[in-house]
């Protein structure tokens, strides 16, 4: 990465920016738990890495001394940007993410199954006769945009224009505030013209019913509704994109489990729940707000904690094996979602995503292997998962 | 005289944060509420053959909520 100067030691200059940590993460994890167990940096203007599940869960439950008003670690500390319920603290959570809710349960989300389904049918349909694809590119990034598009009542085929907005504000923002902040203006402007037209021509989606639901008696503020909006698309995008993606990439590699997942469809529920727990996608940050001490370590106010469910997944002292996946591990307490009141509003959608996204594949494309000729390329920041899956089909 | 065992589940609804594992993994003990958190079915008794499915939601609710009771009878 040029300009940055190489991590000199982990546990005290931590980078989740460097290359070593975006190709493979678990290694560096592991060394921190055993000798750390979290980590600093000066970096980001000063931050920290806890790498057990007991102080990544400590943190999570802490709305006192960590709160989320930032949700990224970033070189700065650029103005804030709302986005509820993600970026709010109690009392305010509460009654933002209740909103939400009824939308996103178990059943609501059945409704789009059908929906899903054809998405990614049409999808397979483009390369199933061909010797291969790209996983990630053909497929798996092409799912959930369009699902949370149709869910919102956006175009789907403006997905170029969501991903665009979205790298710019996960990964090229981290250090070039300037591009998060420019893409931050456009999707408020995108989606103040898709509120105002609600309010002229009412419709069954998403955005209109934002725009009439209530918090105790009073409808939500247009800056309210454009920033849940701006949340909806963002955390609903590249997050589950990125578990497909890992999905794929695992079973690409792994013939034993590909082929026990194609033949045995009960397992598909308890082998998502494990994917979701070995490659969890989604690291989030809190920024510290009153000085505490977890684990031994002391929290300064001003400084970031990058809160990785990740490595919380991986911790051996949390989960036998930690490292092997195993399609129908029993026990299995995993924090892919996030723990405490922060837990994912999307995760029925998402497990509903992933779960379709793999049969709808497995059902067309049993038999797919890694592509010896091109090479996997991960994304960087704040979530991880495969940009670049070349496979190719058949035995 | 021998004892029997009995089983209740009950969910802490102070914990459950609505990740809805209990309800996908044993829909005849859990369901969900408008918002999707988790309560157990009427009393929570649970219904012989069932026992290993109470365990199950047990082992995999992330907010520790879920509760297995065992209630021994003589």
């Amino acid at each position: 990465m040029t300009g940055r100067p190489p991590v000199r030691d982990w546990a005290t200059d931590f980078d989740h920016r460097d290359p070593r940590w975006i190709e493979d993460p678990y290694p560096i994890w592991d060394e921190l738990r055993q000798s750390c167990p979290i980590a600093r940096t000066e970096r980001f203007a000063g931050a920290y890495f806890p790498s057990r599940y007991a102080d990544v869960k400590a943190i999570a439950y802490d709305t006192e001394h960590f709160s989320s008003r930032r949700i990224i670690v970033r070189e700065t500390r650029p103005p804030l940007i709302p986005a509820p319920p993600i970026t709010s603290d109690p009392p305010a959570h509460r009654p933002a993410k209740q909103v939400l809710l009824p939308a996103f349960t178990p059943e609501a989300i059945a409704q789009h199954e059908p929906r899903t389904r054809e998405i990614c049918r049409a999808l397979v349909d483009r390369f199933a006769d061909k010797p291969g694809c790209d996983a990630a590119v053909d497929y798996a990034q092409e799912i959930p945009v369009r699902v949370i598009a149709h869910m919102l009542g956006v175009p789907e085929q403006e997905g170029d224009l969501y991903r665009k907005w979205i790298h710019d504000i996960l990964e090229v923002g981290i250090t070039d505030i300037a591009v998060a902040l420019r893409a931050s203006d456009e999707m408020i402007a995108y989606f103040a013209a898709h509120i105002a037209e609600r309010r002229a021509r009412p419709r069954e989606d998403l955005i209109d019913y934002l725009i009439n639901v209530r918090i105790e008696g009073r409808t939500l503020s247009d800056e309210h509704v454009n920033g849940t909006l701006r949340l909806l698309l963002i955390a609903g995008i590249d997050t589950t994109w990125s578990a497909i993606g890992s999905c794929l990439w695992h079973l690409a590699g792994h013939a034993d489990d590909r082929r026990r997942l194609a033949a045995e469809p009960g397992l598909m529920s308890s082998a998502v729940e494990e994917f979701l727990r070995a490659y969890a996608p989604v690291t989030m940050a809190r920024e510290v707000v009153k000085e505490t001490e977890i684990g031994g370590c002391t929290f300064v106010p001003g400084h970031m904690v990058l809160l990785s469910f990740p490595a919380a997944n991986r911790d051996p002292s949390a989960f036998a094996d930690a490292d092997r996946v195993m399609l129908d591990r029993k026990e299995n307490r995993h924090a892919a979602f996030g723990l405490g009141i922060h837990r994912c509003v999307g995760s029925n959608l998402a497990r509903m995503e992933i779960r379709v996204a793999l049969e709808e594949w497995l059902k067309r494309i049993p038999e797919f292997r890694l592509d010896p000729q091109a090479p996997v390329t991960w994304s960087q920041g704040t979530v991880r998962g495969p940009r670049r899956l070349p496979v190719v089909f058949g035995v | 005289m021998s004892k029997q065992t009995k089983l209740r589940v009950r969910i802490d609804r102070e914990r459950c944060q609505g990740h809805a594992r209990c309800y996908a993994l044993a829909p005849e003990l859990f369901e969900l509420d408008e918002m999707g958190n988790g309560r157990e079915r009427g009393d929570g008794v649970v219904a012989p053959g069932l026992e290993d499915k109470a365990y199950l939601a047990q082992a995999n609710c992330p907010e520790l909520a879920v509760e297995v009771i065992e209630d021994e009878k003589p």
